[in-house]
């Protein structure tokens, strides 16, 4: 039998192809920076957002028309789409780098031991001193009381939603689940303020805010919670039932330790997110100037309520203040995020042999 | 210890779609019954039947009687985790607790059914592990997780972990089909030391396989797609074989379909 002939290579290869040397992105994103200067410079434009602009759109022009020159079409659609993303990261992040750049220099400019103990107590607005003390102290207790009353709510109502619930009940608890999503942070002060003050004549207190918080955060427990849940495998839930454990026992011991890590920095986020809400407490808490460690009676101050508050004074001592008590909220909040991942990390599946 | 099953009039159903119809059979106690059939003929859910795992699925229904000893598995009033626990189950993939380690794996059974004293559990743990023929390569590394094992190794700790809360049926779903020639041969060796002790139904798309370790074998089948899987026959592995008496058991095992 007569074989078929076997197309021989040409001398050299059909799968080489001219390729831009490595540094070459590099290279171009340079190239594009210094355009990009020089532009601003030679027509005396005064935005530096300008500037970032023009370099962008040099280096995704200049990547696209040099690969397809060099290297092909196929080549340069995807250089084209690397360097779009590259360019996206960059817009993205540097909101972010100027933000903690910018909260830094002004914050620690009367960031010290002094301020972070002392309260506002019988200081003049206009004068530099005092401190945020009582701030640290409400936004501690009604973050924590927030997180007492929402975090076992929401974690048992995913537990339902996704170890129990079917049919009807079911649909409308994730339905109102997503309704109180979108709930603006103001309605739940709101109603907070129209049930438990005007109706329940009860006084401002930090509880009255960690009420209107709670509200805010269920719902983000409930969607992180049920999402982590719903990756445990159901081969584990199977391998359970079948050794004779009862269910409850299933969910306790099985599947809520496989997904305690996500549940956790789930958690967290929701924490982080409710720390830095101002209106429930301007409305709820009323705000205050010396130290109140009561959460129950009385008014009392907050991180962020601490922030707008010497904002609103309007003067320079009171705009440091504002600065430090923004940078204090900032830290706050990654701490509670590193302590999350910590123990994510530290309670998740073990791989190692 | 080992009990006998004898299913009568068993159908099954996802929803409203009949997965398997009047199935009827035993399975003899202290031996090894191989189900074997086309994918989709229903040898799965019949398996889940006999421990109440099928209703664990969403829309998962059953009829019919499944008498163990002298018990009716489905008569009201029972309760499915006193059945699972006297029924055990190994499943088709390995899926050993991935936040415990090898020790707490074995011991789960028992411990998360309540009471246990240490020196009791170390010596299930030992026993359940030597059991599966696994305590020679885990003995000294109890403490590490389950997970970091090969998968052949895994699957004999989802055994140890099924045998050491003392079942008297054990159920096996495929236990092979995700191991390399040489687990599969351990698992083998293994369901025919277990047989001394359980009453084992294992449910196989290896012929050979159920040819090796099996006492009697059941064929399944399926009409067409959609259609409920049926049991066609069930009989001693070597007549299946060599001699069955229904001619689509030999199309199947001789490979002119399926």
């Amino acid at each position: 039998m007569e074989k078929p002939p076997v197309a021989v290579p040409p001398p050299g290869g059909t799968l080489k192809q001219p390729r831009l040397p490595r540094w070459a992105p590099v290279g171009l994103a340079l190239l594009s920076a210094g355009v990009g200067v020089g532009a601003g410079l030679a027509f005396g434009l005064a935005s530096r957002i300008q500037w970032g602009l023009i370099a962008a759109i040099v280096y995704v022009v200049a990547t696209y028309a040099l690969t397809t020159a060099v290297e092909g079409r196929r080549q340069a659609k995807d250089r084209l789409a690397t360097s779009l993303i590259w360019v996206s990261f960059l817009v993205a992040v540097l909101p972010l780098a100027s933000l903690i750049w910018e909260t830094i220099a002004r914050g620690t400019k009367v960031l010290d031991g002094y301020f972070l103990t002392h309260s506002m107590s019988g200081v003049i607005t206009l004068q530099p001193g005092g401190g945020i003390y009582h701030a640290i102290i409400g936004t501690v207790e009604q973050v924590g009381i927030a997180t007492l009353i929402a975090a076992p709510i929401g974690l048992l109502t995913a537990i339902y939603l996704v170890e129990y619930g079917r049919g009807r009940l079911a649909t409308a608890v994730t339905f109102f689940v997503d309704v109180m999503t979108g709930i603006p942070s103001i309605v739940a002060g709101l109603f907070v303020l129209s049930f438990w003050i005007i109706i329940l004549d009860f006084g401002y207190s930090g509880f009255a805010g960690a009420m209107a918080l709670a509200i805010l955060m269920m719902p983000i427990v409930v969607r992180s919670t049920e999402e982590m849940l719903k990756l445990v495998p159901n081969e584990l839930r199977e391998a359970s039932l079948a050794l004779g454990v009862p269910k409850w026992r299933t969910i306790l011991k099985v599947v809520l330790p496989t997904a305690i890590g996500g549940i956790t920095t789930g958690v967290m986020l929701a924490v982080a997110r409710i720390a830095g809400e101002t209106a429930p407490i301007l409305l709820l808490v009323f705000g205050a100037q010396s130290i109140n460690n009561n959460p129950f009676e009385g008014a009392q101050s907050s991180l962020p309520y601490y922030v707008y508050e010497q904002w609103a004074n309007g003067n320079e001592a009171s705009y440091d203040r504002a600065w430090a008590a923004a940078l204090v909220l900032i830290a706050f909040v990654m701490i509670l995020n590193l302590v999350a991942r910590g123990i994510a990390r530290w309670k998740a599946p073990k791989t190692g042999r | 210890m080992a009990k006998r099953i004898d299913v009568s009039g068993l159908t099954a159903y996802y929803g409203s779609h009949k997965a398997i119809e009047d199935i009827s059979m035993s399975v003899e106690p202290r031996s090894v019954t191989a189900f074997i059939g086309p994918s989709g003929c229903g040898k799965s859910t019949f398996l889940r039947t006999l421990n109440r795992m099928h209703e664990v699925t969403p829309g998962g229904r059953v009829e019919g009687k499944v008498m163990l000893d002298n018990e009716d598995l489905y008569a009201g009033g029972v309760d499915p985790v006193s059945v699972r626990r006297t029924i055990g189950m190994v499943f088709q993939r390995p899926n050993p607790f991935p936040t415990m380690s090898i020790y707490d794996n074995v011991a789960a059974g028992l411990r998360l059914n309540g009471s246990y004293k240490k020196a009791q559990l170390d010596d299930v743990v030992e026993k359940s592990l030597k059991g599966a023929n696994l305590w020679n390569e885990v003995k000294d590394r109890l403490n590490k997780p389950g997970s970091g094992l090969s998968g052949g190794q895994q699957q004999r700790l989802c055994i140890a972990r099924a045998i050491a809360v003392e079942p008297q049926v054990l159920l096996m779903d495929e236990p092979c089909s995700a191991l390399d020639p040489i687990s599969t041969l351990a698992i083998e060796d293994l369901i025919c030391e277990l047989k001394e002790r359980f009453t084992i139904v294992i449910v196989t798309h290896n012929m050979q396989q159920a040819a090796r370790v099996s006492d009697r074998t059941a064929f399944f089948n399926l009409a067409a797609v959609g259609q409920p899987g049926k049991l066609i026959e069930i009989d001693d592995t070597e007549r299946i074989f060599s001699n069955p008496s229904v001619q689509a058991t030999e199309d199947y095992i001789s490979g002119r379909f399926g």
